[in-house]
């Protein structure tokens, strides 16, 4: 992240000096740090009521409930591990935990299905653990908060009206990412 | 389908709240606790906001952005994907935060409920930080060959950008 920031300022101060935007450049630095916290606290609200009711669906016992009833079909992404009961257990929850948003209960799932389906291939990435990994790559959030808190400090009156797109978008992304695990498990070499 | 879509987040606070109460949970103990939890996201980004905010209206005043989005601008049209997304598609699988603020700018120079505004956040929405979860599960999992995952990976984004722009045209005609 240091030379990615680093080289940030540094083409905007060569690019701005370059074009003659020197000033606007010099304004700019004094903008976003501002621009930042309004960004926040605008975003703010609606990202903490969202985790508030993520919370109350989390102790309701809904990522159980969805565990339960997406288990068969994750089976089949997993067809070394589908016997494994504890692995596909934190693999269907870690699913779930995701389709919520809530990363935070989400990882710890993940990363104990990746340590159990790891030992099966020390040091070494498994097909299983490829698939696992790409699924968490993939974003697959039903209601992504954050971004709808985005627009609505930048003015939207109907942050959600994206969900179809977003729902669209994640779904293909993801298939993408799961096909292109399958067919590169044939063809790499190592 | 519109009213519903409107409706979503009433309707979900709602739904959480009656399965709560059935499974004698504390709706409203458990919705503070979680919106605290919230708070600290927030305290958790802001700092990272602060940096790469400042960083990404230094680039949008210095012309680079546009520069980029003309050099590669007809490839990405034709495509389908607006080019001054560019910016957010090249720091999305590398910082979630830093993806966030350029998206953000995106969304206010440009609007939310324009197409470069709404195809941003589609993007944002459909997509994870791949480098920092990469990182995360192979690190805690002890591998050092990681195989194809990474080229899978990025694979998912690409088709996840290409499909945002597409959906929202699908979407908001």
């Amino acid at each position: 992240m240091a030379a990615v920031w680093t080289g940030m300022v540094l083409v905007s101060i060569l690019c701005g000096l370059a074009t003659g935007r020197g000033e606007a450049v010099a304004a700019a630095a004094m903008e976003g740090a501002g621009a930042a916290v309004e960004l926040c606290l605008t975003m703010g609200g609606m990202l903490c009521l969202w985790t508030g009711v993520m919370e109350v669906l989390r102790r309701a016992g809904v990522i159980r409930a969805l565990s339960r009833l997406l288990r068969p079909a994750l089976g089949r992404l997993y067809p070394a591990f589908a016997r494994d009961g504890q692995v596909m257990d934190s693999i269907a929850a870690n699913f779930s935990a995701n389709l919520l948003g809530l990363g935070n209960a989400a990882t710890p799932l993940g990363i104990r299905a990746a340590r159990r389906m790891a030992a099966a291939t020390p040091g070494r990435a498994n097909d299983g653990l490829c698939t696992l990994v790409v699924c968490n790559t993939a974003s697959v959030q039903l209601i992504p908060a954050t971004v709808a808190g985005v627009r609505l400090a930048a003015g939207c009156r109907t942050p959600f009206d994206i969900l179809p797109a977003v729902w669209l978008a994640s779904a293909v992304s993801v298939c993408v990412g799961i096909l292109a695990a399958r067919v590169l498990a044939r063809v790499w070499r190592d | 389908m519109d009213l519903f879509f409107t409706m979503v987040v009433p309707l979900i606070m709602g739904a959480a709240a009656v399965a709560g109460m059935c499974r004698r949970v504390d709706v409203y103990d458990a919705l503070v606790q979680g919106a605290g939890e919230g708070l600290g996201i927030l305290v958790k980004i802001l700092p990272a906001l602060v940096a790469l905010l400042t960083a990404v209206y230094m680039l949008r005043a210095s012309g680079a952005l546009e520069l980029t989005a003309a050099a590669v601008g007809p490839l990405l049209e034709k495509l389908g994907v607006p080019p001054e997304t560019v910016g957010l598609m090249l720091v999305r699988p590398v910082s979630g935060s830093a993806a966030l603020g350029v998206g953000a700018e995106l969304m206010e120079t440009y609007g939310p409920d324009s197409t470069v505004g709404r195809t941003a956040a589609v993007m944002l929405g459909s997509t994870e930080t791949t480098f920092y979860t990469i990182a995360v599960y192979f690190g805690a999992a002890g591998i050092i060959k990681t195989r194809y995952a990474v080229p899978a990976a990025l694979c998912a984004d690409l088709a996840g950008f290409l499909a945002a722009a597409w959906a929202v045209r699908v979407v908001f005609g």
